[in-house]
């Protein structure tokens, strides 16, 4: 599954212009809104044309206003799911489902059909309409509604954005098990970056209608450009592998070439997981210390200083495990000497790296 | 109550006029409403003045110029007349009379309820894989039905009483273009004709209820069905 978008469309008020590339899995468009995120879905969907541009998805061409394609929306075989769920209200759960299928093309067969209902747990609600069900159900439905139409790939415009935080919760472990069990590309559209970081094997991110980074999660995350559109700038997200569960309750892991300590992960069986720093919680020395409580003291070399906001700097380093960002003040920076190319020792309690 | 001959005559023939024209021109309508609602096209105000035009013309003038088309000399009619339809002093004259009244009713409940449909709806219909047509068909038809039953009665209800068009296109010919408003009409202009015009009323009132509440049920019925 590989996935081509590039557009460019003229608005009133903004212009979209952006190219994003991906390879499969879930690929999270990131962004405040008004930065150009759903234009770009409902131009995958055909719901709008693009002034110019490609759209293809597994080689296949959906628009392309050089040769003259354009799809027309139900010829595009995608499942969409819209942040306000568009359940057919005249029609039962059961219909707004066996409608998906009918129309796109009867290819599920009954057990599948049964699975699906198992997986979004929705078998109980088959008899109600659409307007006696709540937030999450609906939602739920809709994501079946759509996996039932025999997609290519799943469009999801901030499926949860409309939902209280306990529905989200509620939701999130749904997308997770479409994304494990049925194999499907999803691209999903979310201005929050828990549900980025926990869904997305890859990002773009869009600011004000051009991608400013895209790639792998763990990249764009840590990179700069993020950091500086964050109130709380990610230090790091790492993607680490357990080497053992020490009997005093730490675990030990590494990222690259890195080894970490880390508050027991035992109740954790998997044996790859995903580590998340804030930046603000990485403590700067310039000489090498073991002689504090921190577990975690990394070497690295700064690539760079930027300045933010408050009297304090983002200080960029290249470690062992990857790319680490600090927060310190201006003040320290000074008092530090910190310059690109210098070594410097980065310490991590092991308490602030949060593994998801 | 018994009804005279007479009275059936003109109820009857209400009946079938009324019924004819109107269930013929509900698809045109729904046609022209979407394309109202949801198109945009060049001349679009101009279809739309057209539609409208009856509903404001004085009703004589609008029977006139169905006249000088449609009568046995018009250009229409000439050319029907070729293939056996004649509308002049004929009931079908009555129906087309009617329809051309009640259209614009028709347009404008139809019209109103397709705007009240979610376009969004119908997008999330295509993206499930659905053509336009089914789309239509699937999700904004049952969604407009109550309107669509809606502006069907007032439509029903106008073409029952239609009276001016009606008169100037094709007349007053007992058991041919004499509804029941022209009947009443008639009867008015015989001396001591009050007591029969009154029946006539009467007759006119039940039926002009029942279709209402008829059209309320249905739609209660409808509306039910979706909440």
């Amino acid at each position: 599954m590989s996935l081509q978008i590039r557009v460019k469309h003229q608005f009133a008020s903004f212009d979209l212009d952006v190219d994003i590339q991906t390879e499969g899995g879930v690929t999270a468009l990131f962004g405040v809104s008004g930065s150009g995120k759903s234009t770009l879905v409902n131009a995958i969907a055909g719901l709008l044309k693009p002034d110019e541009g490609l759209i293809q998805v597994n080689g296949q061409t959906l628009f392309d206003s050089n040769s003259g394609v354009n799809l027309a929306v139900h010829q595009r075989q995608v499942g969409y799911i819209f942040q306000d769920s568009r359940l057919f209200p005249h029609m039962s759960v059961k219909n707004n489902l066996r409608y998906s299928r009918w129309f796109g093309g009867r290819k599920s067969s009954r057990q599948q059909f049964k699975h699906l209902l198992e997986l979004l747990n929705i078998g109980h609600l088959l008899e109600r309409m659409p307007s006696g069900l709540s937030g999450g159900e609906r939602q739920r439905v809709a994501i079946g509604r759509a996996c039932l139409s025999d997609p290519a790939f799943l469009l999801a415009d901030e499926p949860l954005a409309a939902l209280d935080i306990e529905r989200k919760q509620e939701i999130l472990p749904y997308f997770e098990r479409l994304r494990d069990e049925l194999g499907l590309p999803i691209v999903y559209v979310s201005h929050s970056i828990d549900e980025v970081v926990r869904l997305a094997n890859s990002v773009a991110m869009l600011e004000q209608g051009r991608c400013v980074a895209q790639g792998l999660i763990d990249q764009v995350l840590a990179d700069i450009r993020l950091a500086n559109t964050q109130t709380k700038p990610a230090g790091a997200l790492w993607m680490a592998k357990v080497l053992t569960h020490h009997d005093d309750g730490v675990t030990e892991v590494t990222v690259g070439q890195q080894r970490l300590f880390l508050p027991s992960m035992q109740s954790l069986q998997q044996d790859s997981i995903r580590l998340k720093i804030n930046a603000e919680d990485v403590l700067l020395s310039a000489s090498p210390v073991d002689d504090t409580s921190a577990l975690n003291c990394i070497t690295g070399v700064v690539t760079s200083i930027l300045p933010m906001a408050g009297g304090r700097a983002l200080v960029v380093l290249d470690t062992a495990a990857g790319q680490l960002n600090a927060t310190i003040t201006n003040r320290s920076v000074n008092r530090l000497q910190i310059e690109a190319g210098q070594t410097i020792y980065a310490l991590l309690k092991s308490v602030a790296i949060v593994s998801t | 109550m018994t009804l005279t001959d007479q009275e059936w005559q003109a109820l009857s023939l209400s009946l079938k006029v009324a019924l004819t024209s109107t269930l013929l021109s509900l698809l045109p309508a729904v046609w022209i409403a979407y394309l109202l609602a949801r198109k945009q096209f060049v001349g679009k105000s101009v279809l739309n003045a057209v539609v409208h035009l009856p509903l404001i013309l004085p009703p004589v003038v609008t029977g006139y110029l169905l006249l000088l088309g449609f009568g046995t000399q018009g250009p229409i009619g000439a050319f029907l007349a070729q293939f056996g339809i004649v509308f002049a002093f004929r009931w079908t004259g009555a129906a087309l009379a009617a329809a051309v009244m009640a259209f614009p009713l028709l347009v404008r409940a139809i019209r109103l309820s397709i705007e009240a449909v979610d376009p969004k709806l119908e997008a999330a219909a295509a993206t499930l894989g659905t053509t336009p047509c089914w789309v239509f068909l699937t999700v904004t038809l049952p969604l407009i039905a109550p309107g669509v039953l809606a502006g069907w009665v007032l439509a029903f209800a106008k073409a029952m009483g239609e009276f001016g068009a009606t008169i100037t296109f094709v007349s007053n010919v007992p058991g041919q273009t004499q509804t029941i408003p022209s009947a009443i009409y008639s009867q008015l202009q015989v001396p001591g004709g009050e007591d029969a015009a009154l029946r006539l009323v009467l007759i006119s009132i039940t039926v002009s209820v029942t279709a209402l509440l008829v059209s309320e049920w249905m739609a209660q019925r409808a509306a039910r069905r979706v909440d």
